[in-house]
């Protein structure tokens, strides 16, 4: 059996070590067109703050590749599918053969035209190349616009200030982290941008960027007609499924690759996993591009093992982010911004003084979503009522909202299987 | 693998367990020093999550599940599982402390450390002979190690 994967991030890291938990003989080759072994793609923020070296970024150690029999094949990119004749073939002229194939190409940056964007001092902020081109950047210049008020968008802008940098944030709808916080976090996460010095501007993004005749940037004009001077420009806006390859080989596309729920493609013996992946949620129960690093591992896994023969179906990723902005911890599980707000139950905690949130959203008799902000100590007893879809009686409901969550709320014969399976001497 | 299975109907809420895990995560192994000094001047914390109801109470540590939520949610590669023992181990020096393991594991497991920007989490005593210290240390056979 030759496995192939496509990309070297986490959903791949995923699949090897998904692959190896059920065939240790199997060949496993690994193309990524990056420099490095697989990185925490997630710590080039704190690269890029300073908080830690690059000897850190390793997502497993050393001896990973040699250990799991893989033969990784760095700067490489696989430029085309044949899926009749089953082969991958690469910028290098090679033509690979494959049993199993694993599309794992993640996102790339989404970059809308913006008039005077093309030349030097314009950057995206998703891999490591970038983390250290803004690094030597960050240097010479005094001032940045980030462009998105998202989590990628926030980061850069928290850890260039780190460097030094005065920064300013634009996005365009009327609240940062829109896509997975609700408002009060979204707010509470913005003032504490605000009070160490981030400039954090909502409902305005940037019209064009302005040159000076040796064509370095001397500022970007906004929407609203304010001119705001910088050296830099950071586009944050978010990522885009890297489906292409997919789509040129016929495979089916919508947003992302399209999976079924064993993460198989339209393509017989092709899969696809992570941020390059349309795959099942927990929640909506429909397929959809959630591009967050847990997602990415697991459907790497699931995948990994079924391309190994596990036939076992993946049973769908939740929504989840957990990101601190300087010391204030913010956790979001699931459905927090529901559609029709009138259809959920909604239970909300505020402490405006002191920074602490805590909103619960409930469907029928099931907890869908929570958001915590400053309190984050329990985020993995609520998580437990969504993931085990457990039934909420009136009475666990009222433990909930007061924030108190716990094993003893469990219906029993789950306590059991989780904490005493059978084997207990009763 | 052998894991630490807490019984509710066995824990008489002692909180012993919690002292051994102190003592042999200290720098003194001495739980006298452990409990007076490293818990309040460096955050030792036991890795045990105690939970009560009325006179029934647990304390419940990191089941080292097969397929874990944490490894799979930890951007630093801190969190791995151990193909050898099976075990999920954690390395201090990597984790960046962003939670994202704390806000995965459905159990609870993982909690914060107190003074760093750390987690705190089982590793079943993997230096200590005889196997974890809470299990030698529960007086009413609350904490059972074994294969099941
Ligand atoms: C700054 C930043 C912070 C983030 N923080 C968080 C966070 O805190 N929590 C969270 O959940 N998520 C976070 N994310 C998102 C998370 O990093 C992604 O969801 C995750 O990395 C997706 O993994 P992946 O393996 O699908 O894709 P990627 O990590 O994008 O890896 C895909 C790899 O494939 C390579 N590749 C692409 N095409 C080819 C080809 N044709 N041939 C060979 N190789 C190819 C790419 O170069 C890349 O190395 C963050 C992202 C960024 C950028
Ligand atoms: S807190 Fe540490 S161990 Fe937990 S996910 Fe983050 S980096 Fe990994």
């Amino acid at each position: 059996m030759t496995y192939v994967i496509i990309g070297n991030g986490v959903a791949s890291v995923g699949a090897i070590e998904g692959i190896r938990r059920l065939d240790h003989e199997g060949t496993i080759v690994v193309l990524g067109n990056e420099h490095v072994p697989a990185y925490g793609r997630p710590l080039i923020s704190y690269l890029l703050a300073g908080k830690i070296g690059p000897e850190r970024l390793n997502l497993r150690s050393d001896d990973f590749y040699r250990r799991m029999c893989v033969d990784l094949r760095l700067n490489t990119t696989a430029t085309a599918i044949d899926t009749k004749k089953k082969t991958v073939t690469t910028n290098k002229g090679e033509t690979i053969p494959y049993d199993r194939l694993l599309i794992a190409t993640g996102g790339v940056p989404f970059n809308p035209p913006i008039p005077g964007a093309d030349g030097s001092g314009v950057y995206n902020f998703t891999t490591l190349d970038h983390a250290q081109a803004l690094i030597a950047a960050a240097k010479k210049m005094k001032r940045a616009v980030v462009i998105g008020g998202g989590l990628i968008g926030l980061k850069a802008a928290e850890s260039l200030f780190d460097r030094g940098v005065d920064v300013t944030i634009l996005e365009l709808s009327s609240r940062v982290l829109s896509a997975a916080f609700d408002e009060n976090a979204g707010r509470l996460a913005a003032r504490r941008l605000a009070e160490t010095g981030i400039g954090v501007r909502c409902g305005v993004t940037a019209k064009e960027i302005h040159r000076d005749d040796k064509g370095g940037i001397i500022g970007v004009l906004t929407t609203d007609g304010m001119f705001v001077p910088c050296e830099a420009v950071v586009v944050a806006i978010g990522v885009v499924p890297n489906s292409k390859l997919a789509k040129d080989a016929g495979i089916k596309t919508d947003r992302g690759v399209q999976v079924d729920d064993s993460l198989q493609t339209s393509a017989k013996g092709v899969f696809a996993a992570g941020d390059v992946a349309q795959a099942r949620d927990m929640i909506t129960e429909d397929n959809r591009v959630v591009p967050i690093w847990p997602n990415a591992y697991n459907q790497g896994y699931y995948a990994g093992r079924n391309m190994a023969g596990a036939k076992e179906s993946y049973e769908g990723g939740l929504a989840m982010n957990s990101i601190s902005f300087y010391g204030l911890p913010t956790i979001s599980v699931g459905q927090v911004n529901p559609p029709k707000p009138e259809d959920y139950e909604i239970a909300i905690h505020l402490d405006e003084k002191r920074q602490i949130y805590r909103k619960l959203v409930f469907k029928d008799d099931r907890l869908i979503g929570y958001v915590l902000v400053g309190e984050i100590d329990n985020a993995g007893m609520y998580t437990s009522f969504i993931k085990f879809r457990m039934p909420i009686p009136a009475e666990t409901k009222r433990a909930l909202m007061h924030g108190e969550p716990g094993v003893f709320l469990w219906p029993e014969q789950v306590f059991d299987k989780t904490w005493n399976p059978a084997g207990a001497d009763k | 693998m052998k894991r630490v299975y807490p019984d509710k109907e066995y824990c008489i809420g002692c909180h012993l367990c919690e002292l051994a895990c102190i003592t042999v995560h200290s720098k003194s192994q001495d739980l006298i020093i452990a409990y007076t000094q490293e818990r309040l001047e460096d955050g030792l914390k036991a890795c045990k999550r105690f939970q009560e109801k009325g006179p029934t109470c647990v304390a419940l540590s990191c089941r080292h599940c097969d397929d874990p939520a944490c490894v799979a949610a930890c951007i630093s590669g801190a969190l791995q599982k151990d193909p050898e023992t099976g075990a999920t181990t954690y390395d201090i020096e990597k984790c960046v402390g962003c939670w994202s393991c704390l806000m995965a594991c459905p159990y609870g497991a993982i909690q914060r450390h107190p003074t760093l920007n750390k987690i705190v989490k089982c590793d079943l005593c993997r230096d200590r002979e005889g196997g974890p210290a809470c299990v030698a240390a529960c007086p009413n056979m609350a904490l059972k190690f074994e294969e099941r």
